[in-house]
């Protein structure tokens, strides 16, 4: 038991010390930022890694539903739990029925489309301003869980990591189940998966509807957390970013999408000194991780459990 | 257990199968062979609902349906299953499965999670279920890993269980496909080119398995090239030349038919025959 989750211990232990570590608010909120991203990217590197499908427009659909929460509960004065609750349910719906036509599609011409649905979001919330406040943005309500306020950084910090801690395990029991195997099956040979009895369009369209609704999920708490949500979030640029963390930690391992999305959140951050440099470098940092880690950030620790063992 | 009326596949202008109709006995091995370009694999792929069929129609056997075979009245009277266009993995739960001509198997998995996909219509697969690992779930999963490895004990491959797929050679994986469509428990197997690119060893194994099979009451479709194997195993072989029937018969009959000599088999089996007798 213990040892078939020491990983999770591990990132206990992790969460605990750098809540120790963090001298101050600001620490805190990149914190949550990252942990919320890393959630996200948990949900998309199923889709990308797992089912074997790409999304360009996760940005988008994780601010359509964030949206959705805020709207609701600022707007129409709903509790957050029932407006969050809301959204999930309409882009759980929502992303089951665009899946039908798009997921026929593969590779590019799927990156295309998700890319296309993300982009409309994107004119949407922009072209709503009466709803959303438009490309100025919108406040949003505290959240709220039975009357206790989330109110502070560190409370979110908490909620946040239990967050993480739960979806982690949940896709690390979901991977290893017989419902797992199709998924990883679907990326190797979805032919070999067609040929036991798994209807393929069938999981895909389940996995891209579930790590649109975690998407959702984190992307609302992020709403409520920093108390106000802009277009941006819906933008292209984000879809892009989201897939890149996936892809820079380390393609079809949960712990990749963790560390891609920690590290990619934290690292515009610690490269605020360099001023007019920081894209640069942020660039150049992501061209050599791929050059030299082809599978991953993740990839550097596979490497050393390897060489530990052979000592 | 098998009819096939009249079935025509067209590719633009082409016609890949050409009005072509056959029967398939419970139990036996019946074999489809001819010329590459016959139109062998389109047939597989029609039936086991990989490509859409241009026209006719493919009736099963109903389960636990007992009747006389080759009856064409057991269809008009709804007692065989009309499964044109169904898609493989509907086909999967009637009882049909197949294997494939070039290697379909999930490299990043070992062996034996590559059987225990074959058991995937028999396990439970609610989601909820799978991400808080009940108990349920753990119970599925050992029951079907202790399937999974007496299937592969049954063919002596117990010792490459745990190996992942893509370090195992050409010929492991080409049983291991076949003991995953086994896995599903189907009535009707189909087997696409099995022993293509394998040495005289293995192709002996796979004949000997797919003869087994047989005799386990599943039938089966079989379409290779190796003659002598088609030869061996076969109770029954149609012909397929240009997408159209050329004869069908027993693997004597065949042997012997001067139009299957002439388009396929080539005078030097004519010989060998000869030979032979």
């Amino acid at each position: 038991m213990i040892k078939r989750n020491i990983d999770i211990i591990i990132l206990i232990f992790i969460l605990i010390v750098a809540a120790f570590a963090m001298k101050n608010d600001f620490y805190y909120e990149i914190a949550v930022l990252s942990i919320l991203n890393a959630i996200i990217c948990i949900g998309l590197n199923l889709l990308i890694g797992y089912a074997g499908q790409i999304s360009l427009g996760h940005g988008g659909f994780m601010a359509l539903g964030a949206y959705i929460s805020a709207i609701l509960s600022s707007n129409y004065s709903l509790s957050p739990m029932l407006s969050l609750f809301i959204a999930v349910l309409f882009m759980g719906i929502f992303a089951y029925l665009i899946s039908k036509p798009i997921l026929k599609l593969e590779g590019h011409y799927l990156a295309m489309a998700t890319l296309g649905v993300g982009i409309i979001i994107y004119i949407i919330i922009n072209a709503q301003g009466d709803l959303t406040g438009g490309p100025d943005g919108m406040g949003v309500d505290v959240f709220k869980v039975f009357g206790y306020e989330f109110d502070t950084n560190v409370k979110w910090y908490i909620l946040s990591s239990i967050m993480l801690i739960l979806v982690i395990m949940a896709l690390k029991n979901l991977i290893k189940s017989p419902y797992g195997r199709v998924l990883r099956g679907i990326h190797d040979s979805s032919v070999a998966v067609e040929s036991v009895g798994a209807d393929v369009a069938k999981y895909k369209s389940y996995v891209f509807v579930i790590s649109v609704i975690i998407a959702v999920v984190a992307g609302s708490m992020y709403a409520f957390f920093s108390g106000f949500i802009s277009p941006a979030e819906a933008s292209f640029n984000r879809s892009v970013e989201l897939v890149v963390m996936v892809v820079f930690g380390g393609i079809g391992r949960i712990y990749g999408a963790v560390m891609g999305a920690v590290i990619l959140t934290v690292l515009p951050q610690l490269l605020t000194s360099f001023e007019d440099y920081q894209t640069l470098i942020y660039g150049i940092i992501i061209i050599l991780v791929m050059m030299f880690m082809p599978k991953g950030i993740v990839s550097l620790f596979d490497k050393l459990r390897k060489n530990g063992a052979g000592s | 257990m098998l009819v096939v009326r009249e079935l025509s596949k067209k590719f633009g202008g082409l016609k890949a199968v050409d009005d072509l109709s056959f029967n398939v006995k419970s139990g036996t091995v019946h074999s489809i062979i001819g010329p590459n370009g016959a139109g062998k694999t389109t047939l597989v792929n029609m039936i086991t609902g990989v490509y859409k069929v241009t026209s006719g129609e493919i009736y099963l056997k109903k389960e636990n349906e007992t009747y006389a075979e080759d009856d064409i009245e057991e269809i008009i009277h709804g007692k065989r299953e009309n499964i044109t266009n169904l898609s493989m993995s509907k086909l999967v739960h009637k009882g049909v499965c197949r294997t494939f001509q070039h290697l379909e198997i999930c490299n990043t998995m070992s062996a034996l999670e590559n059987i225990m996909l074959g058991f995937h219509k028999f396990m439970n697969k609610n989601f909820i279920l799978s991400c808080i690992n009940s108990k349920k779930i753990r119970e599925d999963e050992q029951k079907y890993e202790y399937e999974a490895m007496k299937y592969l004990k049954m063919f002596s491959l117990d010792d490459v269980a745990y190996k992942k797929a893509d370090s195992l050679s050409y010929g492991v994986l080409k049983k291991i496909e076949i003991i995953r469509a086994l896995a599903t428990k189907p009535r009707l197997v189909l087997f696409d080119e099995p022993v293509a690119g394998l040495n005289p060893k293995e192709t002996a194994d796979i004949s000997a398995i797919i003869k087994e099979v047989a005799n386990e009451g599943i039938s089966v479709i079989l379409i290779e090239h190796d003659m002598k194997m088609v030869m061996q195993i076969s109770d029954w072989i149609t012909v397929v030349n240009f997408g159209k029937k050329l004869a069908e018969g027993t693997p004597v009959e065949i042997s012997n038919n001067e139009d299957v000599i002439n388009a396929y088999l080539g005078s030097r089996h004519k010989k060998k025959l000869a030979n032979n007798g």
